[in-house]
């Protein structure tokens, strides 16, 4: 929403949030439903016994997935710098911290598109091997693809802020709703890795 | 007619600027247009499915019929379903919200206008690829390597319209294994399946606009308990839609993979179970009934106050009744499925918890009995339907509480005293509901009134047609008839009913065109409505009708409940309304300065872009059908890039154009009822 049409309801009732921000967080409280939807899948399926194949669980390399979810977690951090810097009206710093969460972003990827090509090659473990591993998969590759749409979504406002001279005034505004995303796939990387990988065991 | 702005440096390609003609409809931003659209292909649907549930009525006026075979049967009560609640009840739900939700907070537009025409034409573009199972789709005999046959072969038996069969034929609750991979192949079930993720989604674009319009764009004074009903029950709904979807999204998206990509979630055969599927499905499904229904009761608790020329009885606690039915309505979904063996502690939980959903539901009937009683009722059409929503509502309601008696349900799941229950609260309940919206806002919409002599007609064909056809079911369902079968033996002695039923169905259907033959009429020639003619009391109708573009000249500055009413009227000794002497000057001084306003209106400028992001979805989703020929793989590429190209266009481009004030025109009737 720009300035001219809330100008008209800078007198009516609001919660006194941007409408986009609040929009943001709508959104995000509907992801939040559709994560905790394939969590619950995949502790459905992940130690009952009887399944042919492999089970995540017996595969997982946690110190590989350790390293990969403390890059993602650094990113946050950037994400916060890179916010703090365009508060401060510095406008390379918001650039180089941008850049730098969409590395530590796009690293991660990297980590999980190895972590899936060792359990395929290697343990033969794939989307039809039984339903703990179908439920691994979509859960994590849908993971995934949110982190990809936030590192497009942070080089896109990277790149959009030099053609429209400089992230202020309303790009303030986006940095803040991608940064909102951005810590939402992190927090619920945190959930899967505790509860997906560290608490999850195949059936005894 | 297109003309367009001057090329802003920000943007692209230049900016569409028509107000009139077809171009105009494909970029508009506005709330009411987009409203009136889903209103118009929401009733397009509404025949489709009228036209479905008719041919499989004239299947089973006689024992052992032979007019439809096996297969179309399927294809046809699925697809009834699937269009009643996504292609017609929702949509048409959406189109009161979209129509109504700004200007009874008092508002110029929704929260994100652009993000408002993505949702429509998402929903539009879903129904169609949804539909485009009837030409692309296959159906095929399940090859299955225990010998177990699934669906019924497409063809079985004798009988015509075998080309229907070519369509998704799982039931608009597509369990599982039988709507998997293994017993429906063809492609038919996934148009279904990835139809209705299209149209979730479109719904939670809606959902997420409506809700931050609800927060953030109230006008000045309208507290959130001033708000009148129907924006409540939008916002309920809203929420509703907000946290039930992901669910569906997530369950769709198990069964497209499993269909597409080989997981196996639900295949019994490598260890998934098919009772996850109910769970997830009924977890979104039973809200979904709540979706479907608090939009009626939202319009119908505008209405009976009105017609009464009294106050809603207790308007907190039909609020928060409505809040707490949709808090409720994601507790009980179990009881879907008390006969496919879930544990009996769990049977007595969600028996007793659906039990509790009859407490705020009461609220709800008794605050309307309330409403009525002891007020001067005016028996005009939009009243008739809301007291026809109130007692076939109430009947629905209360054989929905048999259900929730673990025993009695069992008896009668999968029986007509099923499909009578949901189409007493759906049919007599939402559609009388949005029947009632439909004939109380028209004149907002067209400036004119619909013939209330037709609206009679009308409502007690509707009336007559709609008990013939549900009542008997009942007890054809306690008699043992099954629901989802395509013949009945002779000597169940269940034909005379089944001819009744079969008789009421039409008579529906002519009361339904009698309805559109008063639409049509009334919109050209019905009689001028003026601003006020229901002698109204929510702030909608303090701006002239039809709504000028910019809705108010003047938002209002809102004191109490029901401000409109108030402004007009005041309270004797006896505490009954006495008409201030100023209150017709008001009505003209309100209706000068809405068509005239003093001050240039901003308003969002219309964009490609929605449109254009819209066209993409269904070409990926095409392409995801085809995923393993080349051209499939193309078709996602090509519907991916549309998107992103959209995208970036949408990034670029300002909501409004700056510098560029709305030019009110010098509207009458006339000029604008050519909008509609």
């Amino acid at each position: 929403m720009s300035e001219l049409a809330t100008a008209a309801h800078l007198e009516g009732e609001t919660t006194g949030v941007e409408n986009r921000k609040l929009g943001m967080w709508v959104f995000l409280s509907s992801e939040f439903l559709f994560f905790g939807a394939l969590i619950t899948n995949y502790l459905l399926y992940s130690n009952r016994a009887g399944f042919s194949g492999v089970y995540p669980a017996e595969i997982y390399d946690i110190p590989f997935t350790s390293v990969s979810s403390f890059v993602l977690l650094m990113s946050s951090l950037t994400m916060v710098l890179a916010h703090n810097a365009l508060s401060r009206h510095d406008q390379n710093g918001a650039r180089t911290w941008l850049f730098a969460t969409a590395a530590l972003g796009s690293v991660f990827l990297g980590g999980q598109v190895f972590e899936f090509t060792e359990f395929v090659v290697n343990y033969d473990m794939r989307l039809s091997s039984n339903p703990a591993a179908s439920a691994f998969f979509v859960l994590t590759g849908f993971h995934g693809t949110h982190v990809a749409i936030g590192v497009i979504m942070l080089l896109s406002l990277r790149g959009m802020s030099r053609r429209r001279g400089g992230l202020s005034d309303s790009h303030g505004m986006n940095l803040e709703l991608v940064g909102l995303y951005w810590h939402f796939v992190d927090i619920i990387w945190i959930v899967i890795f505790t509860v997906v990988y560290l608490l999850s065991a195949p059936p005894a | 007619m297109t003309a367009t702005a001057e090329r802003p440096a920000t943007t692209i390609f230049r900016r569409p600027r028509s107000t009139t003609g077809l171009w105009s409809w494909l970029t508009t931003v506005d709330h009411k247009r987009i409203g009136i659209l889903y209103g118009y292909a929401a009733f397009f649907f509404f025949v489709i499915g009228g036209i479905e549930a008719l041919l499989l009525r004239i299947q089973l006026a006689q024992a052992n019929a032979e007019f439809l075979t096996a297969g179309a049967y399927n294809a046809l009560f699925t697809m009834h379903g699937t269009t009643m609640v996504f292609l017609f009840i929702m949509p048409a739900s959406a189109a009161f919200m979209n129509y109504l939700l700004p200007l009874l907070i008092g508002a110029r537009d929704v929260a994100f206008p652009r993000l408002n025409a993505l949702s429509w034409w998402i929903f539009l573009f879903g129904g169609i690829f949804l539909y485009s199972t009837f030409i692309f789709g296959t159906s095929v005999p399940p090859v299955s390597p225990d010998g177990i046959t699934g669906n019924l072969a497409p063809g079985g038996g004798p009988g015509s319209f075998n080309w229907l069969a070519d369509s998704p034929d799982g039931g608009w609750f597509c369990y599982q294994p039988n709507c998997g991979p293994l017993y429906s192949p063809g492609t038919a079930m996934d148009y279904w399946a990835l139809g209705i993720q299209i149209l979730g989604l479109a719904s939670l674009v809606s959902a997420i606009n409506f809700i931050v319009t609800v927060f953030n764009m109230r006008a000045r004074g309208m507290r959130l308990l001033r708000m009148p009903v129907f924006a409540w029950m939008t916002t309920v709904v809203a929420f509703l839609l907000l946290f039930s979807l992901p669910i569906i999204a997530v369950a769709l998206f198990m069964v497209a993979f499993d269909r597409q990509f080989g997981t196996v979630f639900f295949a019994a055969t490598s260890g998934g179970d098919p009772i996850l599927w109910q769970h997830l499905f009924w977890l979104f499904g039973h809200p979904e009934v709540y979706i479907l229904i608090l939009p009626a009761m939202g319009i119908v608790s505008e209405v009976l106050p009105v017609f009464s020329r009294k106050p809603l009885f207790g308007y907190s606690a039909v609020v928060f009744a409505g809040a707490a039915i949709a808090f409720l309505g994601f507790g009980v979904w179990a009881h879907h499925m008390f006969a496919s063996g879930i544990t009996p502690v769990a049977q007595a939980a969600f028996a007793l918890a659906t039990m509790t959903i009859a407490i705020p539901t009461g609220i709800k009937i008794f605050n309307w009995m309330g409403t009525l009683w002891g007020g001067r009722l005016r028996l005009s059409t939009p009243m008739l339907f809301a007291i026809g929503f109130l007692a076939m509502f109430t009947i629905g309601g209360l054989s929905g509480v048999t259900h929730a008696v673990v025993p009695s349900d069992w008896q009668q799941t999968d029986t007509y005293y099923i499909v009578a229950h949901f189409h007493y609260v759906l049919f007599g309940g939402a559609v009388f509901g949005l029947f009632a919206g439909m004939y109380y806002w028209f004149p907002k919409l067209t400036g004119r009134l619909m013939s209330d002599r037709l609206g009679k007609v009308h409502f007690w064909l509707q009336f007559i047609g709609f008990n013939l056809t549900f009542a008997p079911m009942h007890w054809l369902g306690l008699q043992g008839m099954v629901r989802r079968t395509w013949k009945y033996a002779p000597e169940t002695g269940l034909e005379p009913w089944n001819l009744a039923v079969t008789v009421g169905a039409f008579i529906i259907a002519t009361s339904i065109a009698v309805f559109m033959f008063n639409w049509y009429r009334s919109k050209r020639r019905g009689a001028l409505a003026g601003m006020d003619p229901w002698d109204a009391r929510t702030v909608e109708w303090m701006t002239p009708s039809p709504t000028p573009e910019h809705n108010f000249s003047e938002p209002p500055v809102v004191t109490r409940l029901d401000h409109f009413w108030h402004l007009k009227y005041d309270e004797d000794e006896e505490g009954r309304p006495v008409r201030r002497p100023e209150a017709d000057e008001m009505l003209a001084h309100l209706e000068d300065v809405g068509r005239h306003p003093t001050t240039p209106i901003h308003l969002p400028n219309p964009s490609y872009f929605p449109l254009v992001m819209a066209v993409g979805i269904p070409l990926v989703f095409y392409g995801i059908i085809y995923h393993t020929s080349a051209w499939g793989k193309a078709l996602i590429v090509v519907g991916a890039l549309i998107m992103l190209a959209a995208l970036i266009g949408w990034g670029m481009e300002p909501l409004e154009e700056p510098h560029e004030a709305h030019e009110p025109e010098q509207e009458g009737v006339e000029e604008e009822s050519g909008h509609v």
